[in-house]
């Protein structure tokens, strides 16, 4: 086995290289054909335990990591928070201990508080995968954006990507601007000036306040989703006038006279941030965001397990031959 | 009542303006005199203050003691040990204990804790409110007869405008401060760090400067209006050291503390999520740490005060979202001091001593911060060139949750006496 190229545990793309990004979406591109196999699954991660620990509720997510781990051939197991010991009042310390006293190899965790994986990460011996904490970084989800724009565009440096919307609460926004920074590209960012944050523009983001500009200047538009409480919290007054001043829709687009790429995490509020004939129109990438979302995965889970950049010629982690 | 003579220290009053080689005798709890080659009664304890600071002891004014309540993470006795350590000989507690520290018998408590660890002196700080739950003032008369030297509801701020100016009103009749901690909190509800850049790649949610400028200026404002005496708790941003100066110019009775961890470290201290490094007023930027520096050299801001604030470990090995706020300071105090101000030339050194003995005692009315001849023998010996590491297992407090560990220091408490009583001695031998 080759040293672990991305270190033990992937907290946020901010703590990685431009090489280490690109060579997880190298890594990822021939796993993208297992995928397409009739029978989905190589022997790569035989052996290794792993443990989805979701304390916030997903779908996507969670499905799009158990499958990468099964394709994989890693023996998962799933722990959501209700119906576990976390609702009864353990620590998230007293839980990792918990986990690692069972010898698993990797937790893939999902938290509402930022920086829950980092601190996962400093207090067990198994890898450590962010799915997400609070506000932070959402890594595997911006590296399955940049797999996409690269399928589409052929490239990452130099692409002008906008990611429009609550910014101020994304972890989403959080990895892809690191990640296309690191990559070469240009990045914006777009929405109310309640849920921008504008010390971004201290890291070389630019910041447009409408998203008619926004349209006209980017490549590619990754639109976040809008909390609905985010009303109630006062940061905008409703969704209809987000809509109206907010939202992306054919009208606009159609001004900025080519094609701009759209790019969504879902799940999607259809008619809030995003109408409906933009998200299922042709230049809408949402979908097979989602079918990378599982290479990726599958990637990333490889390469923190000490495989080597191309799995094919690389003997199985744990296997014994 | 044992006689003991500080022998060849450096004896710096702050009160007096008095600097030099000197040496100091203590008699009957009180300093007798001051001078060299004193006559002496034979077998009267020596301690050699060769190469060391003999000062008025420090004075804490703004402290968390944890009792009754959170007898967890701090008593009374491990606290006033902790202060002693330190090198202070009086530390102001505040009352955000359980139950609130808000009536004649808590107050009466916290007294009697104190005299019974018979460490530094404790002066307890009674609520501005009612179980601080900023509705009814609660009885300022009979807190300062049990022994209250000011009101607060520290831990948060004098909820409204009317409580803080019925408070200050009110306090004038006893001569009390009331000292407030300054955070509009509909701004700051949910903060968790300093609102800037380094919350914003965290993803924590932050606590604009405004939250605490905001109150700054409304209790300046309420200090004209009243001329009641308002003590501003903490003070971490370059806003409200401008509104300070603003209120000082004007001749308004405003005085204001400032931490050490405020004149040492900014929020990039909060990378990594270390919840060490989560205290309220949270880290700011440099230029707030540069203009509280500045603050403490040119007076605006009074004093330095700890904001020593223990939690045991548990609640610190948490989520950055969810662990309390605080860290311990009494011991790392006068080295962070010594080491970020005298060393750097910000502060002479008998500056220092005023902002940490002499000119708190007088705003709380204090007896001590002097070395004057008849005054309670309330006094320091600190090494000021010892550099030190802070190592948990070298604490006295009952928690060790101090972003400082690991750190090296410049100067130390070597002995501390209260009421000419040697109540610390770090070294081994005994005092001969």
């Amino acid at each position: 086995m080759s040293p672990p190229v991305l270190g033990k545990d992937l907290v946020g793309l901010e703590y990685l290289t431009a090489d280490q990004i690109l060579l997880i979406l190298d890594t990822a591109e021939p796993f993208k054909e297992v995928s397409e196999r009739p029978i989905k699954k190589v022997p790569a991660l035989r052996g290794k335990t792993i443990v989805n620990l979701f304390f916030e509720a997903s779908t996507r997510t969670r499905i799009s990591f158990e499958f990468a781990e099964k394709r994989l051939s890693a023996d998962t197991v799933n722990v959501a928070t209700t119906g576990s010991s976390v609702s009864k009042g353990e620590t998230l310390v007293d839980t990792a201990r918990n986990l690692e006293a069972m010898r698993i190899d990797m937790v893939v965790i999902r938290h509402p508080s930022s920086g829950a994986a980092e601190f996962l990460g400093n207090r067990i011996r198994s890898n450590v995968i962010n799915a997400g904490d609070g506000r932070h970084e959402h890594p595997t989800q911006a590296l399955l954006d940049m797999l996409t724009l690269r399928d589409r565009f052929g490239r990452i440096a130099g692409l002008k990507v906008a990611i429009c919307g609550d910014v101020l609460h994304s972890r989403v926004a959080r990895s892809n601007i690191w990640g296309l920074l690191k990559l070469g590209a240009e990045v914006a960012i777009c929405g109310p000036a309640t849920l921008i944050p504008r010390e971004f523009a201290e890291l070389g983001v630019r910041i447009f306040p409408r998203i008619e500009e926004a349209i006209e200047w980017a490549d590619a538009l990754n639109v976040l989703r809008l909390q609905l409480e985010r009303m109630s919290s006062g940061f905008i007054p409703s969704l209809r006038e987000y809509n109206r001043v907010f939202g992306v829709t054919r009208e606009r687009l159609a001004k900025a006279g080519r094609e701009v790429v759209i790019l969504h995490p879902g799940p999607m509020n259809r008619g809030v941030e995003i109408d409906s004939d933009v998200a299922d129109g042709p230049a809408s990438v949402i979908l097979p965001q989602v079918t990378n979302g599982v290479a990726v995965r599958m990637a990333v889970l490889y390469l923190l397990a000490g495989g080597a950049p191309d799995w094919r010629s690389a003997p199985t982690p744990g296997d014994d031959r | 009542m044992t006689e003991l003579l500080i022998r060849g220290g450096r004896v710096i009053d702050p009160s007096r303006g008095t600097d030099g080689v000197a040496d100091l005798y203590i008699k009957d709890g009180r300093i007798e005199a001051v001078g060299r080659n004193i006559a002496l009664d034979p077998g009267v304890e020596v301690v050699d203050a060769a190469g060391k600071v003999v000062a008025p002891g420090l004075i804490d004014l703004h402290v968390h003691l944890r009792e009754p309540g959170f007898e967890h993470a701090e008593t009374i006795a491990t606290g006033a040990l902790s202060a002693v350590a330190g090198g202070f000989t009086a530390v102001c507690a505040m009352p955000n204990t359980d139950p609130v520290t808000d009536s004649q018998a808590t107050v009466g408590f916290v007294v009697r804790q104190a005299i019974r660890a018979g460490k530094a002196r404790v002066y307890p700080i009674g609520a501005v409110s009612l179980g601080q739950k900023g509705e009814q003032l609660t009885e300022f008369g009979e807190m300062v007869q049990a022994g209250a030297v000011a009101v607060s509801d520290d831990g948060k701020p004098v909820a409204t405008s009317h409580l803080m100016r019925t408070a200050l009103e009110y306090a004038r009749t006893f001569g009390i401060p009331v000292a407030d901690h300054c955070e509009d909190m509909s701004l700051a509800t949910g903060g968790v760090m300093h609102e800037g850049l380094i919350a914003a790649r965290l993803g924590l949610q932050g606590i604009p400067s405004a939250a605490e400028e905001i109150m700054v200026a409304r209790d300046i404002i309420l200090a004209e209006l009243t001329g009641g005496h308002v003590h501003l708790c903490h003070m971490s941003t370059r806003g409200s050291v401008e509104l300070i100066r603003w209120a000082k110019a004007k001749g308004l009775n405003v005085t204001a503390e400032a931490t050490p961890h405020h004149f040492t470290l900014t929020h990039e201290r909060c990378l990594g999520y270390d919840t060490n490094a989560k205290m309220n007023p949270p880290l700011r930027e440099a230029a707030d740490r540069e203009a509280i520096r500045q603050g403490l050299r040119d007076g605006t801001i009074d004093c330095i005060a700890s904001d020593h604030a223990p939690h045991h470990y548990d609640t610190k090995e948490r989520e950055f979202d969810e662990a309390p706020n605080g860290i311990v300071g009494l011991e790392t105090a006068l080295g962070l001091a010594l080491r970020e101000l005298v060393e750097p030339g910000l502060l002479p050194l008998p500056d220092l001593i005023a902002r940490m003995s002499t000119v708190p005692a007088r705003i709380f009315h204090l007896p001590g911060g002097t070395l004057a001849i008849g005054a309670p023998a309330d006094v320091v010996v600190f090494d000021p060139t010892r550099r030190w590491a802070v190592r948990r297992e070298d604490l006295h407090s009952k928690s060790t949750n101090s972003p400082f560990l690991g750190e090296t220091l410049l100067g130390q408490a070597d002995v501390t006496i209260v009421g000419g009583r040697v109540v610390f001695n770090r070294s081994d031998r005994p005092i001969s």
